[in-house]
């Protein structure tokens, strides 16, 4: 399958590479990541820093004496030049300490926990939706290119880029849910199948198959299904219009002639042959698009009542929760550059001509 | 290059697509003519080009368009559906009148989508100009700070400024410009790196320009053509994160007439009321559409790899 590629390029595998040299830019990249990571956590805190709330007061409250105030506030380090907080910050991150969220009173590092899985599971379905559709319709319309196909997979994707993600939640849930009654409501699952069965996971589709639980598996799969095909939608549109050009590239050139000639099948050609390169730049894609949803289910989860990191960021946001959303915007951040980091590696991987 | 051209023979036509223009004006309104009919042949680009046209009239011409007043209460006439009463999109909890509210709040759309097209852009460009051309340890330390802030997701970034600086419509625009501009800054140095070195760029050097000189002068304007694509695909995404920000209660304050804001005052009565929070929807879907099919059509009319072929 990737013959044309091997013979092009000298077989240099791994072993070939100077180890010095490999030890090099591992400890380069390692260090990017890290200066991107502080630079990460810096604007966080000055964001937490300039909010117009007074941490101390969500504290002591407003009766505490003056004594009081000035113990809380000595307790927090607030009386401390402000790189030396930031420092005391990093510290307390690195070992996984985020604070108390004066929402829920509970540690913010648990609160994560317990809240992430419902946001990767909603993004993780809706990544297998875009990419179940988006691959096929970017190869449909590669290979089709400039006819009505092309023009019909374009607009798909131009309409998925323009929609506004909370308004189309609502009119699907008011369509499907409250009219047609296909799908489940608002939340992760029905009221009297909650808290049901152990957590194991925290994702229900996995959680219920592991106990054996196909009522519970069904209908969270009908709660599921029209979030995540919202979302994916977004993806299907990046992803298909990736596909394309991808494809387009490949199209034109001489191995696909070559295997033409070769008197191959047009589906052999198309599927194997091209899409078998493409796969490498693709993955990129699909990571970029796994880590944007990540982020883009904000919205998605507000109208869906979908208790995962983007309600908890955002009820933390309205409500002043300092904690709180520095640690869910430390979390989004830390996702998003492990992602980035994870496609280039995986880049590397698969394509022996980017080591 | 014909040799006898008499342009002014042919009418305004023939002077717009002469081959041999008589001055640096004349040589610009060809392009421009060119680039015009291009996008006149590209059907679905038009389409764009006109719907935002048609938003930028009906924002000059809100007072006109609308039947009522945006911010009037009526609280003998709520929640009625459309074409009732002279009210054609019907009317909100309020009793104000959902197709005014739209026009009106076509302003502040337009506004948003302005004032961050003229900020992120131009800050994007002077960061990746400076950083391509300069080199050395500004590039490595400008392009470290772009690569942070392309590290965060946008919205949370977004969101996580405005509640640090208080939510009302220009800090949201602020918000939106801090979260847009790193794409842009990237753009613009890897233009500038594919330029820096070119011969033209030499003689400018040699004539004595200084630095500030050749970047605003010389590296700007070759720049301009990728980013203005870019702005407008983004456009889109800025329009949908405004609106998002007002949907979350943290952009454009009531009683104003925001179109995420009026999606999210429609939302506990969309069960009944479907075309309180439908309508404005729409208003935001085909807006950002029209930006879309521009942005597209313009891509493949400026993409140089496709007017090679």
């Amino acid at each position: 399958m990737s013959d044309a590629v091997d013979t092009a390029t000298p077989k240099r595998r791994g072993s070939s590479v100077p180890l010095l040299k490999r030890l090099k830019s591992l400890i380069t990249v390692l260090l990017t990541v890290l200066l991107t990571l502080v630079g990460l956590l810096f604007v966080t805190f000055i964001i937490g820093r300039v909010m117009p709330v007074d941490p101390v007061l969500a504290i002591v409250g407003e009766r505490a004496s003056q004594d009081i105030y000035d113990a809380a506030y000595k307790s927090l380090g607030l009386d401390k030049p402000l790189l030396v907080q930031f420092g005391i910050f990093l510290k307390q991150i690195a070992q996984g300490d985020f604070g108390i969220s004066n929402l829920t009173a509970r540690p913010v590092s648990e609160d994560i926990v317990r809240v992430f899985p419902a946001t990767l599971e909603l993004a993780t379905v809706g990544t297998i939706f875009g990419v179940l559709f988006g691959v096929p319709m970017g190869v449909m319309a590669a290979v089709n290119e400039g006819k009505w196909q092309d023009q019909v997979v374009r607009f798909v994707g131009l309409f998925g880029y323009s929609m506004p993600i909370f308004w189309i939640g609502l009119v699907g849930l008011i369509i499907f849910y409250g009219l047609l009654d296909w799908v489940g409501g608002p939340g992760r699952l029905d009221v009297y199948y909650e808290d049901v069965i152990p957590v194991v996971t925290g994702l229900i589709l996995v959680d219920s198959l592991i106990e054996g639980d196909l009522d519970i598996f069904w209908n969270a799969f009908s709660h599921i299904i029209l979030p995540a095909s919202i979302l994916g939608y977004y993806s299907l549109a990046y992803i298909s219009r990736m596909t394309r050009s991808f494809m387009l590239e490949q199209l034109s050139q001489e191995y696909i002639t070559t295997a033409r000639v070769k008197g191959l099948s047009e589906r052999t050609v198309i599927w194997r042959h091209a899409l078998g390169n493409v796969m490498i730049p693709l993955i990129t894609v699909i990571a970029l698009s796994y880590a944007n949803l990540l982020e883009g289910s904000v919205l998605t989860e507000i109208i869906f009542a979908w208790p995962g990191l983007g309600s908890y960021l955002t009820t933390a946001l309205l409500s002043a929760d300092m904690n709180a959303v520095i640690g869910g915007t430390v979390v989004v951040g830390l996702i998003f550059v492990g992602l980035n980091l994870l496609s280039d590696f995986l880049y590397k991987v698969v394509d022996p001509r980017a080591r | 290059m014909s040799i006898d051209t008499t342009p002014h023979d042919q009418g305004m036509k023939g002077w717009l697509t002469s081959e041999s223009p008589e001055s640096r004006f004349h040589a610009q309104m060809v392009q421009l003519y060119a680039g015009w009919q291009s996008l006149v042949a590209n059907r679905l680009a038009f389409l764009g080009f006109m719907i935002i046209v048609l938003l930028v009239l009906v924002a000059i011409f809100a007072p006109l368009l609308a039947t009522h007043d945006p911010s009037i209460q009526n609280l003998k006439a709520t929640l009625l559906p459309p074409f009732t009463d002279g009210h054609i999109l019907g009317t909100d909890d309020s009793g104000r009148d959902i197709w005014s509210r739209i026009i009106y709040g076509s302003r502040i759309t337009l506004f948003i989508v302005a004032l961050v097209a003229f900020t992120a852009p131009v800050f994007g460009l002077l960061v990746g100009t400076v950083s391509g051309y300069l080199g050395g340890w500004v590039d490595t330390v400008l392009m470290r700070i772009t690569d942070i802030f392309l590290a965060f997701p946008r919205l949370v970034l977004a969101l996580a400024f405005v509640s640090a600086l208080g939510a009302g419509i220009e800090n949201a625009i602020l918000a939106i410009s801090l979260t847009a501009w790193p794409p842009y800054a990237r753009i613009a140095r890897a233009e500038t790196l594919t330029i820096r070195n070119s011969d033209y760029i030499a003689a400018i050097q040699l004539q004595g320009a200084g630095r500030l000189r050749i970047i605003l002068g010389h590296i700007w304007p070759m720049c301009m053509s990728s980013l203005i694509v870019r702005v407008t695909l983004d456009m889109a995404g800025i329009i949908l994160t405004a609106a998002g920000l007002g949907f979350l209660g943290l952009g454009a304050q009531p009683p104003s007439p925001e179109w995420g804001a009026m999606i999210s005052s429609g939302r506990q009565f969309i069960h009944d009321h479907w075309w309180i929070a439908t309508m404005p929807g729409l208003a935001i879907f085909i807006v950002s559409l029209g930006f879309n099919l521009l942005g597209d059509g313009l891509r493949d009319i400026l993409d140089p790899k496709k007017a090679q072929s």
